[in-house]
């Protein structure tokens, strides 16, 4: 018996998922800690957003077992996984376009599992707030969404998914588009959301974000995974670097 | 309590003692006549933007729900010469049953999708209907109006204060909706609704809780229409205009907030009894189009828009 505070927040057994004759993600197994940093790579194409999508309930796995903090969640809706504690980011932003960047946090605390903490609507107001102050986007609080830049457009979906004040937070390439100091500042949150024991899974093609972010890295091609470990060994192993190099 | 949900309710009891004094002073029924149809048509309007304006789910059976509510007032007066009250009220369930169905359509359709579908469920209840003859059949059926209930003097009185009463309840319903979280929620399901599923928003429950509020509201509207008219046949019941008059009275009001549909029933409401009474009922069709298209293109906020009354939505909620 593993005890409680050892056992994996996130387990991911013999996860298979196929689209017709295309099998997109073969039998991925794999743990990942609390709090623990875990860098998602591989080329394009290589199942990535798929495996995200199993995790977040977008999609159902076709065969496997997803268990999170200790419950066989593999049934469970979007919306379910949220509360207990899983939340995303999207690849190409999806925001609430009708809504101001503030509204859109309190969409998630208006429905967040936490609700009962923030119990006025003032409350929950001043918990939007102080995630857009922590992302740097408290400025552009009451502008609507549809002003905003790509790169605010990704900020916000990171404060949205930390508004819903996640176990588990993925960010599926928030850095995408992103200046060298942006990049830093958006790495220096995740790594101080990391050490309140949220776990992050960051899927990322800047590689020197990746390496410095990363406690454990994974990397996948054509849906399977071809190596997993520390990111020096990930980088150095030859199959990955065929991968992403071509022979 | 807030103060505008005090200054709220003010102005809906103001608003129900001015129709009943009305209906007090006013010897002539020809005004409660023409009145009673738009009053219909606020609480048509209003209930249709639950779902269509809040959520997003274009819905085009209203007749649908419209014609179940006149027809479950049919059935009722036929069977049990239920008073008016109770065909409203099991109006109001059969429409929210039938709501959750249409609800339970939003699992796997949407767009234009959801919308063929409930034209489509429209057709198989007026078909259904039509070959019912229990409550008429094609050929429709005469309805005797029960003595009137004191204070009021004459039958059309009651019911317009009746459906004023409704329009309280349907736009009391929608303003809190709005206010809500729930309100909200539909938001962020229209605007995205994976992203308002990943963001904890449990939005097949958020839209079955719309179907059945929006659908409830729109039967009980349609339920005093049978003895309104004294007469129900299925083909005026269903009639697809009434499904057409709510998406334009809806989309020219503005769905961002409940007064628009308000709005957007009085004007279209009063222009279409206007032009009964002076060209022709047909004409109406025309008016209708072209106005929804002059929206479309010049506010497609509508009357709201225009105004710019979006701010009161963000900060004072009224």
């Amino acid at each position: 018996m593993i005890a409680a505070d050892q056992m994996p927040l996130l387990r991911i057994e013999a996860l298979t998922r196929s689209f017709g004759g295309f099998v997109a993600l073969d039998n991925i197994n794999v743990d990942i800690r609390k709090g623990e940093r875990f860098g998602l790579i591989g080329p394009n194409g290589s199942g990535k957003t798929t495996l995200v999508n199993c995790i977040s309930g977008a999609l159902r796995p076709s065969k496997g077992v997803v268990t999170f903090a200790g419950s066989d969640i593999t049934l469970l809706s979007p919306n379910q996984r949220s509360h207990r504690g899983i939340a995303r980011s999207f690849q190409i932003p999806r925001p609430f376009r009708s809504m101001t960047v503030i509204e859109n946090l309190m969409v998630a605390l208006d429905f967040a599992a936490h609700r009962h903490l923030l119990e006025s609507a003032l409350h929950r107001r001043d918990a939007a707030m102080a995630v857009l102050t922590r992302i740097g986007l408290a400025a552009k609080a009451d502008s609507p969404t549809a002003t905003l830049t790509q790169v605010e457009l990704r900020k916000m979906e990171l404060a949205r998914a930390m508004a819903t004040g996640p176990k588990l937070l993925i960010s599926d390439e928030a850095m995408a588009g992103l200046s060298t100091s942006e990049v830093d500042e958006v790495l220096d949150l995740l790594i101080s959301l990391c050490g309140e024991d949220i776990a992050i899974i960051m899927i990322e093609h800047i590689m020197q974000a990746v390496m410095r972010f990363s406690e454990r890295v994974m990397c996948l091609d054509a849906g399977r995974i071809i190596a997993i470990g520390t990111p020096d060994e990930v980088m150095g192993n030859p199959r990955v670097q065929e991968a992403y190099l071509g022979t | 309590m807030q103060k505008s949900t005090i200054a709220f309710w003010c102005g809906a009891a103001a608003f129900l003692a001015f129709v009943f004094v009305l209906t007090r002073t006013i010897g002539n029924e020809y005004p409660f006549f023409a009145g009673y149809v738009i009053l219909q048509f606020v609480v048509l309007s209003v209930a249709w933007s639950i779902l269509g304006g809040y959520a997003g789910y274009v819905n085009f059976g209203t007749n649908a729900f419209f014609g179940v509510g006149v027809y479950t007032a049919v059935l009722l007066l036929k069977a049990f010469e239920a008073p008016l009250l109770v065909q409203i009220a099991v109006a109001a369930i059969i429409g929210s049953l039938l709501g959750l169905g249409v609800g339970l359509l939003t699992l796997r359709m949407r767009g234009i999708f959801f919308s063929i579908a409930t034209i489509a469920l429209a057709i198989i209840i007026e078909t259904s209907v039509t070959n019912w003859r229990f409550v008429g059949g094609a050929a429709g059926i005469q309805l005797q109006r029960p003595p009137v209930t004191p204070p009021f003097d004459s039958y059309v009185k009651m019911l317009f204060f009746v459906q004023a009463l409704l329009v309280v309840v349907a736009v009391a319903t929608t303003r809190s909706i709005q206010n809500s979280r729930i309100g909200r929620g539909l938001q962020a399901l229209r605007d995205d609704e994976l992203a308002a599923e990943c963001t904890g928003v449990p939005t097949l429950r958020l839209k079955l809780l719309a179907c059945v509020i929006s659908g409830a509201l729109i039967s009980a509207g349609g339920a005093p229409a049978a003895l309104y008219l004294q007469y129900a046949n299925p083909e005026s019941a269903f009639n697809l205009n009434y499904s057409v008059s709510v998406l334009a009275m809806s989309l020219i009001g503005g769905t961002a907030h409940w007064i628009g549909p308000v709005l957007g029933a009085i004007l279209l409401g009063t222009t279409q009894q206007l032009l009964a009474v002076t060209i022709s009922s047909e004409v109406n069709v025309l008016v209708l189009g072209c106005m929804l298209v002059l929206f479309v293109v010049a506010a497609p906020k509508g009357i709201l828009g225009l105004f710019a009354l979006l701010p009161l939505r963000k900060g004072k909620r009224t």
